[in-house]
């Protein structure tokens, strides 16, 4: 298994080798699914929302729907005004959407097609609506995307219509699964406010099964809710790379507060999440969630022995390893890799300081890819990888235990539907890692090692 | 049961009148009395309508080239497309040398805005230095995804001289994915590449054996030519190489010198069938290894070819013990899927090469189509010359081959070939209209409403296409298989792979799983009772009188 991966680090100056990103499209069409009624089109060559509707269709196990402007060569020559017209036309009318949200890709961006101006010129039918996002493929990465399409959502939706602000909260969940969402909402629903969260993927690609198909299913984001956002008192903005920046567009359009958060994934993350909430809102935190609290702290020191000062790899999306380190730490684990595809050195001081305050000497990289990170392994050996699906072939050449998470995971089930996010999160995220290194341990056992108790 | 010509026609009432008209088109009503029936085909997607239609880059890297395991593919663009070809596709290869197998590893030259202003050629000519380096490849392909063409990076000229550089074969393929109107377009991009940079690179002049074969069209999807090679290699047969599952440059360099030419996936791969026949004088034979009697008739009709008792005898010796291994195995089978439905929507090849299974199983196929396929799939190769070339399908290049002045060797004279095609189909393929039933429906490029509108109406017990629209069938209460992927399981073909085809699609339909999509309350009131009596007291399920 990746035989060709030499342990010795050279210096490689270009392309990638093992991604650890994909393109910003693919991140623009998951986000789009968590409005309500809206259908995801893509402004390019139909390869590419094959591919994205099929990488998203094996993570989540649903349908995922989205339209193409189909380019051809001849459109590629002379622009696709032409195709997005009859495009637009014809999804209206056969698929009959609330809402179309129109991404670019990197076809599209090279030959300059400028959406505004070609926007201007389709009739849109009346009450439906279409937003749009430019994501070209040769920047950023899928999370780029999915805050690029947020983004939109706040430009085209959110109005500050009152003169006051509501007690009323925005929350960005960023790319997570629609279970994460689902929790986050739950959270912050106990804590007694309602929250606005967008893009809200439950319900739309973890709709339940009722013997009948429903192009748009009940789940997703109401826009009605998100232009009353802009009355809201606080966003809170949950990972910097998926959600601060159309947060901080809110708070420039409709002077909505910005709070900056991590993933609520692990204790402080998830604390910090109840913090903002109690003091931008003046509200107790509720004995429901400080009982999941003191559940999760009993089950962190009562088996500390399963996975203290074990050594992990990690990769994945920014937002969601930034938090996964963080929560690696107060189990008292040691992050000795970590590692994201995505570019920005915000990643790297973030990841880097939380490291050095816990006296741990390890590599950080963003803008990385799994081939590196494996010649990193083999120099330095781990106990524990944690990543999406693509990790199982470093596990396995390598032979550690491996947890999957993150997006995407093409290999396992149920993940979308159970949170790793907040107390209930943390308690599921500590059962896989120590299921994983116990499992190990009972595996490598002499016969006369092997426990019943542990 | 069916659907006739007005019934498809109120069905395409939704759509608007420029888009019906098309669709129309493209869907047939099958009438055996008719003598020929025509369909459109390889035709552009309508934008908007959700196809499961993929690109050119797709069938070029995704589908040919791929799954040639001791090549490093370098995909020349943005990240997206080498990371959504990385490992989705289900392609097995064996590994014979551990530092020469690639298909774990994904290489992108990860184009950034930079490359797209300032062109991206020295980045890939950097990558492919590092990349020798490193790997030392048997060879290197690089593929071009959309922008390469449009800002002009001449890939060609690149790998040319990195092949000088390093003395290794590179080579490129400008398959971005604009170019032609489905993955149907790279498949030939594929094709000619490979004819003109790795056929014939090889020394051997002479095949090991008589009885060498190349198998074309069969990408080893979860084993399938594992198990057709276990049974060709039984009875006697060689296989030099195969095009391209499990395949490699080092067996494809020497795909010369074969002496028949299996074509399993007709449309993925006549080019290469075809030009091995003008350049090395070596015919191809129309063969599908899916389905017993397929399989059977496949295996016979290679012996017919060769002419050798011998052969012919060993032919007969291995499927008498095969089915006396699997007849009994497929009895149980049969018995829960008789008198069932399938939809068949399946790539370019499958959508027809499957049907045989079905009838076997004794489950009838009464939707059947191609996502990306030509005329000549449908309709059979003798519509070839009638063809209408277009703007689309006028932009794939056509390799012209000259007979191999060194080479070539007539392997069947005219007058034997013509007698071998009274018999076996020898350079030719009749398509999948012929061998549909009446009043079934035949439909290309089936989009995401017909699949919908399909399957309310005709309600199949089991709908066979991709991932896409696999769930959709599912939340409809229709089970799925995969024909592309199948659903991670296989190997299907031949005669081991019938057995566990028809064991998981006895699964599909046995599942308990489906009866629990109606929930118990549903229909049900909340109270129950007799009304007459004085007292009703309701207490969950059941009612109490008191």
């Amino acid at each position: 298994m990746l035989d060709s991966t030499p342990k010795e680090l050279k210096e490689r100056r270009f392309g990638v080798i093992n991604p650890a990103k994909t393109c910003q499209p693919l991140g623009a069409m998951y986000a789009a699914l968590g409005l309500h009624r809206c259908l995801p089109h893509s402004h390019g060559s139909q390869g590419c929302c094959s591919y994205h509707r099929m990488h998203l269709t094996r993570h989540f196990r649903d349908p995922i729907m989205a339209s193409t402007s189909s380019f051809t060569e001849g459109s590629s020559i002379f622009g696709g005004a032409a195709n997005l017209k009859t495009a637009i036309r014809n999804v209206f009318e056969i698929y009959n959407p609330d809402i179309v949200a129109i991404h670019t890709t990197c076809l599209s961006e090279t030959i300059g097609d400028d959406l505004p101006s070609f926007l201007g010129t389709i009739d849109i039918p009346a009450g439906k609506r279409i937003i749009h996002a430019n994501t070209p493929s040769y920047a950023g990465s899928h999370i780029t995307g999915f805050s690029s399409m947020t983004r939109a959502m706040v430009d085209y939706f959110a109005e500050a219509s009152l003169p006051e602000k509501k007690e009323q909260v925005n929350v960005l969940p960023g790319f997570v699964n629609p279970g994460d969402m689902r929790e986050i909402k739950r959270i912050v629903r106990t804590m007694g406010l309602e929250p606005i969260l967008f893009p809200d993927t439950a319900g739309v690609v973890d709709a339940p099964m009722t013997g009948q198909f429903s192009m748009y299913p009940e789940g997703g984001a109401r826009v009605e809710k998100i232009i009353d956002a802009g009355n809201s008192r606080y966003t809170l903005a949950l990972g910097l790379f998926a959600s601060s920046d159309p947060a901080m567009l809110l708070e420039r359009k409709c002077g909505v507060e910005e709070i900056l958060l991590k993933t609520p994934i692990g204790i402080k993350a998830t604390d910090n999440l109840l913090m903002a909430l109690r003091f931008g809102f003046l509200r107790e935190i509720s004995p429901e969630l400080a009982e999941e609290r003191g559940q999760l702290v009993d089950i962190m020191t009562d088996t500390h022995f399963h996975f203290h000062g074990k050594k992990v790899a990690l990769f994945g999306d920014p937002d969601i390893v930034s938090a996964l380190t963080e929560f690696l730490l107060s189990l008292g684990m040691q992050p000795v890799h970590v590692l994201t595809g995505t570019p920005g050195k915000a990643f790297e001081n973030e990841v880097g300081t939380m490291l050095e305050e816990a006296g741990i000497r390890g590599r950080v990289k963003a803008g990385g890819d799994l081939f590196e990170f494996h010649q990193w392994i083999k120099n330095e050996p781990v106990d524990l990888l944690i990543g999406n699906t693509y990790g199982k072939y470093i596990a396995r050449a390598e032979d550690i235990p491996f947890v999957r998470m993150g997006f995407p995971n093409l290999d396992r089930s149920v993940h979308s539907y159970l949170p790793v996010v907040g107390y209930k999160g943390a308690m599921r995220i500590i059962e896989m890692v120590s299921n994983a290194l116990l499992d190990r341990v009972d595996r490598d056992a002499l016969d006369e090692d092997f426990e019943l108790v542990m | 049961m069916g659907l006739r010509e007005q019934d498809i026609d109120s069905i395409l009432d939704v759509y608007p009148a420029k888009v019906k008209r098309n669709r129309k088109k493209h869907i047939l009503l099958r009438d055996t009395a008719l003598e020929t029936q025509e369909i459109e085909a390889n035709a552009r997607t309508i934008p908007g309508i959700i196809s499961n239609r993929g690109c050119a880059f797709a069938g070029c890297k995704g589908v040919v080239l791929g799954p040639l395991k001791d090549f490093v593919h370098i995909v020349h663009g943005p990240i997206g497309c080498a990371y959504y070809t990385w490992g989705t596709r289900r392609n097995k290869a064996r590994i014979e040398d551990p530092k020469q197998y690639f298909l774990n590893y994904c290489f992108s030259t990860d184009m950034q805005e930079s490359d797209i202003v300032f062109g991206g050629e020295k980045k890939l000519a950097g990558m492919i230095d590092e990349v020798v380096e490193t790997f030392h490849p048997n060879a290197i392909a690089v593929t071009a995804t959309c922008p390469v063409g449009l800002i002009g990076d001449d890939i060609q000229a690149v790998a040319r001289e990195a092949e000088k550089r390093h003395g290794v074969p590179v080579m490129a393929f400008n398959c971005e994915g604009y170019r032609g109107v489905s993955q149907s377009a790279g498949h030939h991009i594929a094709n000619n590449g490979l004819m003109e940079h790795v056929i014939g690179r090889g020394d051997l002049e002479e095949p090991p054996t008589r009885f060498a074969v190349n198998m074309l069209g069969e990408y080893n999807i979860g084993g399938d030519s594992w198990e057709i090679e276990r049974v060709l290699r039984d009875i006697g047969y060689e296989v030099i190489a195969v095009m391209t599952g499990g395949g490699s440059f080092e067996t494809l360099k020497n795909a010369h010198v074969a002496n028949l030419n299996l074509v399993q996936c007709h449309r993925s791969i006549n080019y290469i069938a075809d030009m091995l026949e003008k350049k090395y004088g070596t015919p191809w034979l129309k063969i599908n290894f899916i389905g017993i009697n397929n399989t059977i008739q496949s295996l016979r009709n290679m012996a017919v070819y060769f002419g050798d008792a011998k052969l012919q005898e060993r032919t007969e010796e291995v499927i008498a013990r095969e089915m006396s291994r699997v007849e009994p195995v497929l009895e149980q089978y049969r018995k829960i899927c008789q008198g069932k439905t399938a939809f068949c929507f399946v790539g370019g090849s499958r959508g027809h090469n499957y049907q045989g299974i079905f009838a076997e199983l004794g489950v009838e196929t009464i939707l059947a189509g191609y996502e990306f396929a030509h005329r000549d799939d449908y309709e059979g190769r003798a519509i070839i010359p009638q063809i209408k070339i277009n703007a689309d399908n006028q932009n794939i290049p056509e390799l012209t081959v000259e007979p191999d002045k060194k080479r070539f060797r007539m392997k069947v004279s005219p007058e034997k070939m013509a007698e071998l095609q009274e018999k076996i189909p020898l350079c030719e393929y009749k398509g999948m209209i012929v061998e549909m039933q009446s009043s079934s429906l035949i439909v290309d490029d089936l989009n995401h409403f017909e699949t919908e509108a399909f399957i309310e109406r005709l309600k199949p017990d089991i709908f066979c296409s991709g991932i896409k629209d696999k769930y959709v069938a599912h939340k409809m209460g229709v089970p799925s298989k995969q024909l592309h992927s199948y659903d991670y399981s296989g190997p299907y073909y031949g005669f081991k792979g019938a057995v566990k085809f028809a064991q998981d699609i006895t699964m599909g339909f046995v599942s308990p799983t489906w009866n629990y999509i109606t929930p118990p309350w549903k229909n049900k009131p909340l109270l129950k009772g007799d009304v007459q009596k004085e007292e009703v007291q309701n207490v969950g399920l059941y009612t109490k009188r008191t």
